[in-house]
């Protein structure tokens, strides 16, 4: 995390705008820079509408043609930074394509045109008093915001953090920051197998019971949440993601299959019904 | 002042600008002012519930998207019960959109739903006919007849036909629909294209096949709504590739009464607002007091000018 990022603030939530809670809007760029070898931060200023944005929720962005690409669709990015004191929203990510390869172009002063926020983000349920929260890779930046939520409430949080390597590990220093226990797992020092995270989980468990379970980016992690908070009978939440077409749920190509209560599995929209559902109605990542 | 009104059989828009079926929903509302369109155009429903094409459902290319969903439809009761309530409020006509397996279920799905507020019903026959080994009624200009046909024979409410583009002599399917009495043509619906992964060696959509829109079909599109155009003397409402009010303009110059806007939705949600206020700045620049005299208003490059560019130039 680059020292000049304003902390996150926990102030209240602006009124919503009146007609459009939705606003099409530009932003102004104040930073786009890398975090570490593969992922680089996006700030820009951001409107009322856009400030309401609350944690799981995501922003179809226009990304910029380069000199190689000219992408068409917009791209869904889950808010990684709402910084309401500071009037400005984050994005975290990895350029993988040519989509975030525009992303990665702009630079201070250029507009970013957001539309959001889109879809469910998460919710807490009241009286919540300890959140687990698991990812891996880039499904930290859509948990990270969910501390801020949680410590807002009153809740303490404990945030498995799974990569590849030390170096890859996003969040840790936002998400301390933000008040949250942070335990790294990584490939490298060989502990972010499955048994060891869920003998992991277990152990924190017996410490110190969780009362609600969010996971993102991993479809392992999210299996073993899953399982865990249906055994621990707590609730859980998982954000999950698709490729959109239009991020605003008019044209039904973000679908993902759900279980239904009836047991049946039908079609959810990511962008609509999601990002976040509930953790028993997910099947994989 | 500039009169954008424009009339498609029996119904007056304010203008001519519309969504494409299925390219807006109930978030769209959040976003835009719907009330300042010409019409509401709701996504097709179908007889029976369905849940759409197994995903991915959309690969994109440059200026075009690949879409195969598959027409996920919540049925008949849900439309009247929930989806038209939502649109009634805007002041603005709403067009249904329908589409079935059989020239009953068209018939019978348009009688169902022929309800106060529904101003026109879209006929979506570019869906597989399951009598006719799966070819898309609109792949055929006597099936193509026999669902209008059946559809006018059970409503009084307006049927507009949307064609599809696959097939060799649109303007021979359009002659029969016409025929039939469809009281207008949409042109068109998607084209057909499949998309494949090579590193992966699948097909990029889980249907395998879906339909290219965007503005990259554009060329293909204004051509058919040209040749329709030629062949039939009821409204058309061109559709394919329409981003911004010129693109618009240029389809009511080859022959369109009215547009509608498709996947660009997805991507400028004020692409319509826009393109309507576009549209009415033209129409100032030349000397166009009633869009309605832009329909087929391209003059021949090789002969004498149209009267209407004879007017203005």
């Amino acid at each position: 995390m680059t020292a000049t990022c304003p902390a996150p603030s926990t102030a209240p939530d602006p009124a919503p705008a009146a007609a459009f809670p939705i606003a099409d809007t530009a932003c102004r760029v104040v930073s786009n820079e890398p975090v570490n070898a593969e992922y680089r931060l996006l700030l820009a200023e951001a409107g009322p509408a856009a400030l309401t944005a609350e944690a799981g929720q995501f922003f179809q962005l226009k990304c910029p043609p380069t000199t190689l690409d000219r992408p068409f669709l917009r791209r869904p990015m889950s808010v990684y930074r709402i910084d309401r004191q500071n009037g400005q929203i984050g994005f975290l990510y990895k350029v993988t394509g040519k989509g975030t390869r525009g992303l990665s172009t702009l630079v201070p002063g250029d507009t970013l045109e957001a539309i959001g926020p889109l879809g469910l983000g998460f919710t807490l349920p009241a009286g919540t008093r300890h959140v687990l929260l698991v990812a891996r890779g880039v499904g930290l930046a859509t948990l990270t915001p969910l501390v801020q939520m949680a410590r807002a409430a009153g809740a303490e949080v404990t945030a498995i953090l799974s990569a590849r390597n030390p170096a890859m590990v996003m969040s840790r220093d936002e998400l301390a920051a933000q008040g949250a226990r942070v335990i790294e797992v990584t490939d490298t020092a060989g502990d972010s197998d499955m048994a060891q995270v869920e003998a992991l989980l277990r152990r924190l468990h017996a410490e110190q019971p969780f009362d609600f379970a969010a996971t993102c980016g991993s479809n392992r992690l999210l299996q073993l949440t899953k399982a865990l908070s249906a055994e621990w009978q707590i609730a859980g939440q998982a954000a999950m993601e698709a490729f959109m077409g239009c991020g605003m749920g008019m044209c039904y190509a973000c679908v993902l299959p759900v279980t239904a209560p009836s047991g049946e599995t039908i079609f959810k929209r990511v962008c609509r019904e999601g990002p976040v559902f509930s953790i028993e109605e997910v099947q994989s990542w | 002042m500039v009169d954008l009104s424009v009339q498609i059989g029996s119904v007056t828009l304010r203008n001519p600008v519309m969504p494409a079926s299925g390219t807006i929903a109930e978030g769209f509302a959040e976003i835009v002012d719907l009330g300042r369109l010409g019409a509401i155009v709701l996504k097709t429903i179908t007889p029976d519930i369905r849940q759409g094409t197994q995903p991915p459902r959309v690969a994109e290319f440059t200026d075009a998207t690949l879409f195969s969903i598959g027409i996920p439809s919540k049925g008949p009761d849900y439309l009247l019960e929930s989806t038209l309530p939502v649109y009634a409020g805007f002041g603005v006509p709403v067009v249904a959109s329908v589409s079935a397996d059989s020239v009953e279920d068209f018939g019978t799905l348009a009688a169902y739903i022929s309800a106060p507020g529904v101003a026109a019903i879209e006929a979506n026959v570019s869906c597989p006919n399951l009598r006719a080994h799966g070819q898309a009624f609109g792949m055929d200009p006597e099936a193509t007849a026999e669902v209008i046909r059946a559809m006018k024979a059970r409503t009084d409410t307006p049927i507009w036909a949307k064609l599809t583009p696959n097939v060799g002599d649109i303007a021979q399917i359009a002659r029969a629909a016409e025929a039939a009495g469809a009281d207008a043509l949409v042109v068109s619906n998607a084209l057909l294209g499949m998309a494949v992964d090579a590193e992966n060696m699948r097909p990029r959509l889980g249907n395998v096949i879906g339909g290219l829109t965007g503005n990259a079909v554009k060329p293909v599109i204004l051509r058919m709504v040209h040749q329709v155009a030629q062949a039939v003397s009821i409204p058309i409402i061109g559709c394919g590739g329409i981003a911004n009010g010129e693109d618009a303009v240029e389809y009511l110059l080859a022959g369109a009464t009215a547009v509608q806007f498709g996947t660009v939705n997805f991507i400028e949600p004020a692409a319509m607002e826009d393109a309507i206020a576009w549209i009415e700045a033209y129409c100032r620049r030349h000397g166009v007091t009633e869009v309605r005299a832009l329909t087929g208003a391209m003059s021949p490059r090789h002969d004498q000018k149209s009267p209407l560019q004879s007017a203005v130039l």
